[in-house]
């Protein structure tokens, strides 16, 4: 490996569900919020990274290329990066690519997203990932495949939803300390249960929303973030892995996929007890039992058991092993690959002692940020360490 | 450099915003048209769905008898060797009640949920599921476990689609409503 890579800077838009701004405005305001969060200007940036969910969200085609001014990618090696939901922490998993090979030194890492501008709503954008010949023709809808998953996982494991809507009540609590929160708010289990009807078992308070926003780093090789900042987060392990697209075919009570995209980081990152060693991390959670299925797939609870860790608080800011104490997804908002890297910059405030009303106790020294998407197939991980 | 220290950007707007002129917006459609082609092994399936059967393809290598079909076996990584007919039956792996359409717009009160479900097709390989819709069940009598039947199109209205079965239903349900039948006749 070339060298070793660190976070130095960050930066972050409001989430909100409709942004006056375009995508190139927000890329441009978080951008140039994480560069002058560590004192550096653009001259300083060798390479920049773009991280942006599909296009057919803005309507633009090519949107790397449309977003590549506000991000800073002018006459510079600029290159974007998708792989579904799993895009915002697959970003600095690209950027690090960028610096840890050696060739450059600093690398910008953003991303933006506009979801607000596809009507009647971004959930008919995602009508296409279905296959086309064999469930198109079943009119299906986004939801569908995350309420079969959700039913399964309760039916393998005897759960109930009562069991599982605790995880929208924290996020949502967590998320009034963010000064980026779109959906923050103190509500009951029973509010969650009570939410309109989406598709059983997901009820409206169980799904994260549709939003506008851009997030963004400042990656530097080794030398380079010591001279830049005494506080560098470095990136000490990353790992994805994509699972099969005939996704009915899978087990959807465990995310495997998830599972060897978490041991590839930590293997990297020479993490033998993942529960004793992750003090702290943000499981993508677009629906609520999505937290509790990435836990187990991340290895940071037994099958079938994180909703016990849920209903212990241990999951809880506060708790053993704080889960989202971003306000998460549900919380703050989904501006799909923004929310990922949201997730990757609350572990890298959160290490850095910097998170505000929403710093753990007890300085953790090691954290982790996952995402996952595309047909529930993808899950990019990465390890931080003070 | 604590979030709070910023002045963070993103500018909420509202619809009526829009609605009222204060900001301005261009909206668009775009023509966008396709033709998928079918390929291989989907052309086959839909072929023989067209037949009123359901087909897979077998790799002798691992021995899975894959649904939907494919010519090649993503596992092993070759390609597969022989065609292989299922029956029109299967399992539940699991199921919605869903209240949404494709564009998030709501299902009118009192007209059919959608009710899609995770099909295990018998005779295909444990585990291999498709995705189809459920019919002719009380939403709340639907069960994971349950074993259900293909519906499908009359010979003639079939055009070798997915939707050459109309849902799958109750097996049990099926039996009752015969012996009804032979039970008028006596
Ligand atoms: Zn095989």
């Amino acid at each position: 490996m070339g060298q070793k890579v660190a976070i130095v800077g960050a930066g972050i838009t409001k989430f909100v569900s409709r942004a006056q701004e375009t995508g190139k405005e927000l890329a441009w305001q978080a951008s140039k919020m994480a560069l002058d969060s560590c004192g550096l200007t653009l001259n300083d940036m060798e390479s920049v990274s773009l991280g942006s969910a599909p296009d057919a969200f803005d309507g633009v085609h090519m949107k790397g290329e449309y977003l590549r001014d506000g991000s800073g990618g002018w006459r510079k090696p600029y290159m974007r990066h998708f792989v579904g939901g799993g895009t915002g922490v697959f970003a600095p998993i690209h950027g690090w690519f960028h610096v840890a090979s050696g060739m450059f030194d600093t690398c910008l890492v953003v991303c933006s997203e506009k979801m607000s501008s596809v009507y009647p709503h971004p959930q008919g954008a995602f009508t296409t990932i279905f296959d086309h010949t064999t469930e198109q023709a079943l009119d299906p809808t986004l939801i569908w495949i995350f309420a079969l998953e959700y039913n399964r996982y309760m039916e393998t494991y005897g759960l109930t939803k009562a069991d599982i809507a605790p995880v929208s009540v924290k996020n949502k609590k967590n998320a009034m300390d963010h000064p980026s929160a779109q959906l923050p708010g103190e509500i009951t289990v029973e509010d969650v249960l009570n939410s309109e009807l989406l598709a059983w078992p997901v009820n409206r308070l169980d799904i994260s929303p549709a939003s506008d926003g851009a997030a963004a780093i400042v990656l530097a090789g080794e030398h380079a973030a010591k001279r830049i900042t005494d506080k560098p987060i470095w990136i000490e392990g990353v790992g994805w892995s994509l699972d099969t697209a005939y996704w009915a075919t899978r087990d959807l009570s465990y995310p495997r996929h998830v599972e060897k995209s978490a041991r590839m980081a930590y293997d990297m990152a020479g993490i033998r007890e993942p529960r004793r060693e992750i003090e702290i991390a943000e499981p993508y959670d677009p629906f609520t039992y999505k937290e509790l299925h990435h836990m187990e797939g991340l290895l940071l609870a037994n099958r079938g058991e994180a909703p016990q860790l849920l209903a212990d608080g241990v999951t809880q800011r506060d708790g053993d092993r704080p889960m989202c104490p971003s306000g998460g997804l549900l919380g703050v908002g989904n501006p799909i690959s923004a929310a990922g890297l949201m997730k990757v910059i609350e572990i890298f405030l959160q290490l850095r002692g910097e998170a505000d009303k929403r710093q753990v106790p007890g300085n953790p020294t090691c954290g982790l940020a996952q995402a996952w998407g595309d047909l529930m197939q993808v899950s990019t991980v990465v390890v931080l360490k003070r | 450099m604590e979030l709070s220290k910023f002045e963070l950007g993103g500018t909420r707007i509202k619809q009526s915003d829009i609605s009222k002129g204060n900001v301005l917006t261009l909206a668009v459609t775009p023509k966008l048209e396709y033709a998928w082609d079918d390929g291989v092994a989907i052309g086959r399936y839909l072929e023989e769905l067209g037949n009123g059967k359901i087909i897979a393809r077998k790799c002798n290598k691992c021995g899975r008898i894959m649904l939907p079909p494919r010519m090649f076996c993503e596992l092993c990584w070759r390609a597969t060797d022989e065609w292989v007919y299922c029956e029109d039956t299967g399992t539940v792996n699991t199921f919605s009640l869903c209240h949404v359409n494709w564009d998030a717009s709501r299902i009118p009160e009192g007209e059919p949920l959608h009710l899609p479900a995770v099909i295990h097709i018998d005779g295909a390989s444990p585990g291999m599921g498709i995705l189809h819709v459920l019919g002719e069940v009380e939403p709340d009598k639907i069960k994971i476990g349950m074993k259900v039947r293909a519906v499908w199109k009359k010979p003639d209205e079939r055009e070798g689609s997915i939707t050459d079965i109309t849902h799958f239903k109750p097996v049990r349900a099926a039996r009752k409503k015969s012996k009804k039948k032979s039970g008028g006749g006596r």
